[in-house]
């Protein structure tokens, strides 16, 4: 009876539904925990403790922030555009999260098993300038406009040397599904072949976030904080939101891509008992967990430093590296057979 | 083709999901906070100081040429893309043909380099 229930359309619906909110509903919850490990973690870091007093190790301190933010006024300048002004930072958010309908958690275990869907993130990802860019000019505010013009700026640099990067991912896969993108890691995770892009394409997930030591778009000691510095309430806090939910996306997008994605790392007994989400889980927070390393590591860089490392560094060593797979893997015939249209 | 459609539907519903909640929280903020705006508080923060005037105006034209470069370079990438999953199936050929489309590009980003288009300073 219910599997014929699950067979009609609405049946079908209430099951994406489902589907849907059993990604969302962890994603949220793990975006709020995020803010609280990055403060944990970073204070352990510099030797003190970090939140411990909401509940019990502080675990309570993310609802805490959670219902603060909900309650303050929501301060809307005089001078801004208040559809754009209120827009941007629903669309930041609803973009970091729709990002997610492709993420496989184990094998076909995807929202949407779609054909190229690195394809569909790289789209998804390249549209959240948007919303950078219209909390910006619709704050109407000079530090607003500068941050976002930074924001969009190190965003589009450094996404044409992570689009190389997943090119050169991709030849020696053969697919556009990130499903297969995993499966191809079966005897090798990426990330020892081709361990320099590997590094580069973490770095540049960094700078692509906004994250430190490339945080300048928010900058708050000469900027304030950047694109969003109008913003108050919870209008701040989806971009606070997204930003760690696109910190989330892209540890997601390093696993899958580099670091063999729901594989165990060895495929023997009692790696094998270990069900596939939880390898996937265990790769995504030792990504965020390097994040958060790397913030209390680092100090900022220039902008012009910034620019050269994209453009002059990043930029020609991955074009030049992606050339170099595609040639080694023509010459010794490793090439993936019959890609493309299966 | 039936099921290469039926693959976006999650997409669609994940993408209403996502729009419900986000409207949801930024609702939730308009109206359960206490509004109380005045000329002080709702002018643009500029460190203390009114603002002198609008933030709407010129701009660096660096900004604009790092986008005219990301169009051509995410252009290059899209042109890729196919040419990577398919190189098993057009052999040298087509290895070749794309290391031509390389190198003219590759003219063009020598090109930007020395004209100094990539220099923020």
């Amino acid at each position: 009876m219910a599997h014929f229930f699950y067979q009609t359309l609405v049946g079908q619906i209430i099951l994406m539904v489902l589907e849907t909110l059993a990604v969302l509903v962890p994603l949220l919850i793990g975006v709020a925990y995020l803010t609280l490990m990055e403060r944990k973690v970073m204070a352990a870091m510099q030797r003190r403790r970090g939140p411990n007093v909401n509940g019990l190790f502080g675990l309570l301190q993310a609802f805490a922030d959670a219902i603060k933010m909900i309650v303050k006024e929501t301060v809307i300048p005089a001078g801004a555009n208040r559809i754009l002004f209120l827009f941007a930072p629903f669309l930041a958010f609803a973009l970091a999260m729709l990002a997610w309908a492709v993420i496989p958690t184990g094998n076909g275990l995807a929202v949407a098993n779609i054909n190229v869907g690195i394809l569909y993130l790289l789209a998804v990802s390249s549209l959240g300038v948007y919303g950078i860019l219209i909390a910006g000019w619709a704050s109407n505010s000079k530090y607003a406009f500068m941050g976002s013009m930074r924001a969009a700026a190190q965003m589009v640099s450094y996404e044409v040397s992570i689009g190389l990067i997943i090119v050169s991912v991709l030849l020696a896969v053969g697919s556009l599904n990130l499903n297969d993108i995993v499966l191809a890691q079966r005897h090798i995770w990426f990330c020892l072949p081709m361990f320099p892009v590997f590094i580069i394409f973490f770095i540049s997930a960094l700078a692509e976030t906004g994250r430190a030591p490339f945080d300048l778009p928010e900058g708050e000691s000469e900027l304030v904080a950047g694109f969003f510095v109008e913003y108050s309430s919870l209008a701040f806090g989806l971009f606070f939101l997204g930003e760690y939910a696109n910190m989330i996306l892209m540890s997601a997008l390093v696993s899958i891509l580099f670091l063999g994605g729901w594989l165990p790392p060895i495929g023997v007994f009692p790696f094998t008992l270990v069900p596939g989400p939880l390898w996937l889980i265990a790769k995504i927070l030792f990504c965020l967990f390097v994040f958060i390393w790397v913030r209390a590591t680092f100090p900022r860089f220039r902008y012009d430093q910034l620019m050269r490392l994209g453009w002059k560094v990043f930029l020609p060593f991955s074009l030049i590296w992606m050339i170099g797979t595609a040639a080694f893997l023509m010459v010794t015939g490793l090439l993936p057979q019959g890609g493309g249209m299966n | 083709m039936q099921s290469v459609l039926g693959s976006y539907a999650p997409i669609l519903i994940f993408g209403a999901l996502a729009i419900v909640i986000s409207a949801a929280m930024l609702g939730m903020a308009l109206f359960s906070g206490h509004q109380k705006p005045y000329p002080e508080k709702t002018t643009a923060y500029e460190c203390g100081f009114e603002a002198f005037d609008d933030a709407r105006r010129r701009f660096d034209v660096r900004f604009y040429l790092v986008a005219i470069l990301f169009i051509i370079f995410d252009l290059e990438v899209a042109f890729l893309f196919p040419w990577a999953v398919s190189l098993s199936r057009i052999g040298y050929f087509g290895f070749f043909s794309m290391l031509g489309f390389l190198s003219v590009l590759g003219i063009g980003f020598l090109y930007e380099w020395r004209k100094g288009a990539l220099d923020w300073d």
